[in-house]
């Protein structure tokens, strides 16, 4: 009972007891990167002055804004990489259920594949995948 | 209930493995000053203890004493939590390498894929750093490199495809099983060939070092880091090295399995393991005190116009041989 | 109430937690880090569920790609400037107020609800014997075939808008 839903299959009934160890390992990566950080407040000397805390740019005073807008190319990478993710996870279950699939599941993946390398060949033509 | 013992026996486990894992990372910074400096017909640290054995902990020692610098105009908190996340995507990667068949902190199905899904976390750390630091060269270093791991990921993510059609198993302790007669290098050499070269953009590691490139950006994107927490972006970055030698050495090298003759059998599973994995590590300083480093241009396009069709074909293939024998 | 009651309490409460931070952060990059913890929690509770597949691509697909699509384009746009601004708008009370009584009608409504889910073949016993990758590779692939192939377009669609609304950018 959860806000009165009576469910056999609702969050809470089943133990992913598979992860506990993968929970644990979080928190301790977490504390092996936080300890040395917080224990270090204790010894290390704090001496700042405003040139010590200046970004560095060669030791020339720093100019102008640092955030400064950047090549579109950059956004256009993220954008395909975001479709050929999605490709991959589509490839990981079917690589391992392949030997059930049998040339029925070879034939629709190639297909699948053939359908997004049409895409990659315009992106390609296209000078998407160019770096001047 | 869950059962405490177990509880207790996991955080044993974490605690063995987490504390190697770090020993490696200072010794693996040592290994690789030496074996570059006598590649390069120099001696490498000899100052700090008989051969220089010592300089990884004084070195440890001066960057936790050493004043926490953070820029002004920085944002703050990212600064701080940046290579924080870079760690702990480093170091849970470590659950689900089994060490040998029995020895696995976690022992899921979803292996492969909760490598691929922390490296993608740990570009984060990558990217919040460099736009955290309010510094141009930490800026230009954390774009490029997020491009470069964002591109080679799907190298790495397709690589992995062939080795799952082989195994029909995302398991790692699986697919080293699926080893028993011959390992996967055998037939799947062109999958190893890309996994091995996206495993080293990944890890921005020579001559993919664009991001840290030292001659043109400083050192890229913690160029503003100083003291502990730029020893905890180097720990990220040798604990990687680490994970992608230790998941090439289960998919393609037959991870603890080692020849079955002579005195060879009685050798320990763990040996065989950390064998393959410091050959591979070996393999990663050769290559950096070889190449020269990429063009970013060349980079980029020998990941998309190279890699990604290479994998592609490399799934074709194998589909189809399996599919004949 | 039992610990796993307590997990799932906890991941379930972070869940909210952080979508309420995600909205209400001014520095968008923020933002951004809220959803990033927003999506490990999401994936925690797709574990509770016995969907450790969703979980992974999860945290691959969206917080590895579409979330760092958001950050580049946040850091393209520059939304410095931004930060300084008081409030983006001025109607959140009214706003409040609707999601307060949307929340109070779910709850209405599920209070009513009762479900009798009627157990399938692909009960939780199954699919612990062979694998959840297994399992759904097998129905992904025959069954579903063709919402499959369809998602093949979408993304060949996708492909070729980003190349050309960049292309556009460029020249």
């Amino acid at each position: 009972m959860f806000l009165g839903i009576k469910a056999c299959g609702m969050p809470g009934t089943y133990i992913p007891s598979n992860y506990l160890p993968i929970l644990i390992i979080l928190i301790v990566a977490t504390l092996v990167g936080l300890t040395p950080l917080i224990l270090g407040v204790l010894v290390r000397p704090k001496r700042p002055y405003s040139i010590k805390l200046s970004p560095y740019e060669s030791g020339n005073p720093p100019v102008g804004d640092t955030r400064y807008k950047f090549s579109v190319k950059f956004y256009i990478i993220a954008m395909l990489f975001m479709v050929f993710d999605v490709e991959a996870v589509f490839l990981y279950p079917w690589a391992v259920a392949y030997d059930k699939l049998g040339l029925y599941g070879f034939i629709e993946m190639m297909l699948f594949i053939f359908i997004l390398l049409i895409g990659y060949i315009y992106a390609w033509e296209k000078g998407a995948l160019e770096w001047e | 209930m869950m059962d405490i013992s177990i509880i207790v026996g996991t955080i044993v486990k974490i605690a063995i493995v987490v504390t190697i894992t770090m020993l490696h990372v200072a010794y693996a910074v040592y290994f690789e000053r030496k074996v570059i400096g006598h590649m390069q017909a120099r001696l490498g640290p000899m100052r700090v203890g008989p051969h220089g054995l010592l300089q990884p902990i004084a070195d440890f020692v001066k960057l936790f004493f050493k004043e926490d610098i953070v820029p002004s105009n920085a944002d703050k908190p990212i600064f701080l939590i940046a290579p924080v996340i870079s760690v702990v995507a480093a170091l849970a990667s470590l659950a689900v390498i089994p060490l040998w068949e029995t020895f696995a902190i976690a022992n899921i199905n979803i292996g492969i894929l909760y490598i691929l899904a922390l490296s993608s976390v740990g570009a984060y750390g990558i990217i919040l750093a460099g736009w955290s630091s309010n510094s141009k060269y930490s800026f230009l270093g954390a774009l490029r490199s997020s491009a470069q791991v964002i591109s080679y990921e799907i190298a790495m993510g397709l690589s992995l495809v062939g080795v799952m059609m082989l195994a029909g198993s995302a398991n790692l302790v699986d697919i080293v099983n699926a080893q028993s007669k011959y390992p996967f290098i055998l037939i799947q050499p062109v999958a190893f060939f890309v996994f091995l070269m996206a495993a080293i953009a990944e890890t921005n590691r020579a001559p993919f070092d664009l991001p840290e490139a030292e001659t043109e950006l400083v050192a890229g994107y913690f160029t503003e880091y100083s003291g502990i927490r730029f020893g905890l972006f180097f720990i990220a970055e040798y604990a990687g090295m680490f994970i992608m030698s230790a998941i090439a050495v289960i998919c393609f090298f037959g991870g603890w399995k080692g020849p079955h003759f002579w005195i060879l059998s009685h050798v320990p599973n763990i040996v065989w393991f950390l064998l393959k994995v410091y050959a591979l590590i070996f393999f990663y300083y050769w290559i950096r005190a070889t190449l020269p480093r990429y063009r970013y241009d060349q980079l980029m396009s020998l990941g998309w116009k190279l890699f990604i069709p290479l994998t592609l074909a490399n799934i074709f293939v194998t589909g189809l041989v399996k599919l004949l024998y | 109430m039992t610990t796993l009651q307590i997990f799932f309490i906890y991941f379930a409460v972070m869940t909210t937690l952080s979508s309420i931070l995600v909205i209400t952060r001014k520095n968008a990059v923020h933002s951004v880090i809220w959803m990033l913890v927003l999506f490990v929690h999401i994936a925690a509770i797709y574990l509770f569920l016995n969907a450790e597949l969703l979980a992974a691509i999860q945290i691959i697909v969206y917080a590895g790609a579409i979330l760092v699509l958001y950050l580049f384009v946040i850091m393209l746009l520059n939304l410095r400037e931004e930060d300084t601004k008081k409030k983006f708008l001025s109607q959140w009370p009214l706003g409040l107020i609707t999601g307060v009584v949307f929340i109070m009608f779910f709850i209405l409504i599920l209070g009513k609800i009762t479900v009798f889910p009627t157990p399938g073949k692909y009960s939780v016993e199954f699919i612990k014997s062979e694998g959840i990758m297994m399992t759904i590779g097998k129905v992904l692939y025959t069954e579903y075939l063709l919402p499959f192939e369809v998602v093949s377009l979408i993304l060949l669609v996708a492909i070729i808008g980003a190349v050309v609304l960049a292309k556009k950018k460029i020249s």
